[in-house]
């Protein structure tokens, strides 16, 4: 137990005792160093240490997946990235993975497979919705979010690119409150901006920023609080609602803090 | 007399249209099969499908109501027209009148029928597209790559439509009233007995001029679309046939870059490899049309530039240079502009240009957001993106140009094993954080 209270144990130390998780939760870089990020990996460890789950973290041996590298154009490097992680995930006989970070999950889901890492590779908007179904997860009606207006911005990497479009929306669902969709929702949702390295970099020259444009579609649908899935969409569309000073209205916050805190776990 | 030189005429015209169009499929052809080899001949059924449901069905098309049921009316009559052009080859050939009129009867009269309430609505959706590209100013009508040429190409199939079509028209009615309305077509039987007072020579040369006219601009039509946007009325169905049918966010892997990087880290298989030093070191990336799969050269020419890729784009949508239309014109563009070269100075002439850089900026590939936006929006399967990624690859495995920030993100996953610079021992320490 940390001194926050977190159960998070490492995967080197289960498999020290002879002991496999159920589930890997592959942090990614944004849940491990980005302070906001760092909230979301927190959030969904408390849901996943209330319901007992047993899982467990690379931690200091999880290493970038090579998604922005890849989309850069640098392949040696996602490769070098890819055979080093797969090293890892085989040698502690890794079969399945939850992600909060929709780039890592489309990464470990579609691209490692042809270099042999085949994992069953889940988000954890799906994981969450599956501890639902199960029973586990015990959505109180009525609770922190009912009556606000929550809109969900779907990351191109999990909506497009993998077809996952309901199961974030189910959660939401469940937490009681008003669902409002974006004039551009599902698959005609619009970038954040972060997606193909761009977080990495200055944007190129334009009449604005891709997250600027985004937001606009947010302060149209005036919720009270956007839900997202991704750790980057998050940074784009916080930081696009700050600059229009719309903090104090509406809150970006991702589905598992939302989770976390009609379960009064935060 | 009049039927055999009409005959002959006839026979004239088939024959150089017949030509002249082979002679530009071979070319066009040729220009795929410049692209590197991809093997997609998986999964037929679902191939199949798509060709069912995106090519014939217009699926992507009902993504946007409006466009959607304009085009189905000219697609339906352009399909269901391709019956009457049967029957206008026959009577060319052999000068029958209405060939199929004795063999189907009340049959016969209602294809008609059929043909001309959709060469109406059809008709009506002409202008309704000539009046979204020109008066209502669409806004994807009205990007940067769409002004010149391809904004004229898009106009002048339009105008090609309602020629047609009034050809038609004119020879069914002067038919209907040179035969006191003896086939029993609406439209026409309506044109036609308003008509009915004409000298019967005037009747006759409408007739002809109609019949004529419709087959030489149907045949100039064939000749014309391989050099135009309309390609796609051919080629959305083998690019249906060969859509990707992988998860969208899966790039396509660098066999030589994996059997490289796993024997690095694998001595055993570099010595099984040792044979393959000798090999030619491959290029990576596309710098060129050559480099890139046939695919996505097929996409090219298979690109309508109907400009739903770039209106869904989010880096067009902010004034980004890119526009992933531009993108699949200027592949075009390079293979059409090498054709021509190659016809000149012969075969392995080099124009000392490459598709990026003198085509495709750097500024326009490095604004991609890899979204999929224009990939999902694409009705007839084309993938931009491919595209983008390929020269993204050249860029930086290659000609080595990357923003000064990719190299620090890049150095920073070498050597810290994450896109940050933070120390990877500190991975974990979000745990004990407050």
């Amino acid at each position: 137990m940390s001194e926050n209270g977190l159960d998070v144990p490492m995967m080197s130390d289960l498999a020290a005792r002879g002991e496999k998780p159920e589930v890997l939760f592959w942090v990614g870089c944004a849940g491990s160093f980005d302070s906001r990020a760092q909230k979301v990996t927190k959030a969904f460890v408390k849901i996943l240490n209330a319901v007992g789950v047993k899982f467990a973290i690379l931690g200091p041996e999880e290493t970038c997946t090579g998604d922005p590298a890849r989309r850069a154009g640098n392949e040696f490097l996602f490769q070098m990235q890819a055979a080093t992680n797969i090293m890892t995930l085989d040698q502690y006989e890794i079969k399945k993975i939850v992600t909060a970070c929709p780039h890592c999950f489309n990464t470990l889901k579609n691209e490692y497979p042809v270099l042999g890492g085949n994992y069953e590779v889940i988000h954890h908007t799906t994981f969450l919705q599956g501890l639902i179904n199960e029973g586990k997860l015990k959505m109180k009606g009525g609770g922190t979010f009912k009556g606000k207006k929550i809109t969900y911005h779907d990351s191109c990497y999990l909506g497009r690119a993998n077809n996952i479009y309901e199961a974030p929306r189910k959660l939401l669902e469940a937490l009681d409150a008003e669902l409002v969709e974006l004039k551009r929702c599902r698959s005609k949702g619009l970038c954040c901006g972060a997606g193909g390295a761009q977080m990495f970099k200055e944007e190129e020259n334009g009449s604005l920023r891709v997250n600027q444009e985004r937001t606009k579609d947010v302060l149209e649908a005036k919720p009270d609080i956007v839900a997202v899935g991704c750790p980057f969409c998050s940074t784009m569309l916080g930081d696009g609602v700050k600059e229009k000073e719309k903090q104090d209205q509406i809150q970006v916050k991702d589905i598992a803090e939302l989770i976390a805190e009609a379960q009064d776990l935060d | 007399m009049t039927a055999i030189i009409q005959s002959i005429l006839f026979l004239i015209v088939l024959g150089l249209t017949g030509f002249f169009f082979l002679k530009k499929a071979r070319e066009i052809y040729k220009n795929i099969k410049r692209g590197k080899a991809e093997d997609i001949s998986d999964r037929p059924g679902e191939r199949w499908k798509n060709v069912f449901l995106l090519a014939f069905g217009q699926k992507k098309m009902f993504r946007n109501m409006t466009p959607a049921l304009l085009h189905l009316c000219v697609y339906v009559a352009f399909l269901v027209t391709q019956v009457e052009l049967i029957e206008i080859v026959i009577d060319g050939i052999f000068q029958t009148h209405r060939f199929f009129y004795p063999i189907l009867g009340g049959l016969y009269t209602f294809v008609i029928n059929f043909i001309e309430i959709l060469s109406v609505l059809a008709l009506i959706a002409t202008f309704a597209f000539l009046a979204r590209r020109n008066l209502l100013k669409i806004p994807r009508f009205q990007m940067d790559e769409m002004t010149g040429w391809p904004k004229l190409d898009g106009n002048l199939i339009l105008l090609f439509e309602i020629v047609l079509v009034t050809f038609i028209f004119m020879m069914n009615s002067a038919d209907m009233a040179m035969h006191h309305g003896e086939y029993g077509f609406w439209l026409s039987g309506i044109l036609g007995s308003a008509i009915e007072g004409l000298p019967h020579g005037v009747l006759v040369a409408m007739e002809r001029i109609g019949w004529w006219g419709h087959i030489l601009l149907v045949f100039g039509f064939l000749n014309y679309i391989p050099y135009s946007k309309h390609l796609h009325i051919m080629l959305a169905f083998p690019n249906a046939y060969y859509a990707n049918l992988e998860s969208k966010g899966e790039m396509s892997n660098m066999p030589a870059i994996m059997k490289e990087v796993q024997s690095m880290m694998d001595p055993n298989a570099a010595m099984d490899d040792s044979a393959a030093v000798d090999e030619e070191m491959p290029s990576f990336g596309a710098k060129d049309v050559d480099e890139l799969s046939w695919k996505s050269l097929l996409d090219a020419y298979t690109c309508t530039e109907c400009g739903r890729c770039s209106a869904a784009c989010p880096a067009s949508g902010t004034g980004k240079l890119l526009s992933p239309r531009k993108i699949m014109m200027d592949v075009r563009d390079r293979m059409e502009d090498l054709t021509k070269l190659e016809a000149k100075h012969g075969p392995d002439h080099k124009d000392g240009k490459m598709l990026i850089g003198d085509y495709i900026s750097p500024e326009e590939i490095k604004a991609c957001t890899t979204c999929n936006a224009c990939v999902e929006e694409c009705p007839v399967s084309i993938s931009p993106l491919n595209i983008i990624l390929e020269l993204r690859r050249y860029q930086i495995l290659e000609a080595a140009d990357s923003p000064e920030e990719w190299n620090l993100m890049f150095t920073n996953v070498e050597n810290n094993g994450a896109v940050w610079q933070f120390n990877p021992a500190d991975r974990a320490n979000w745990i004990n954080e407050a």
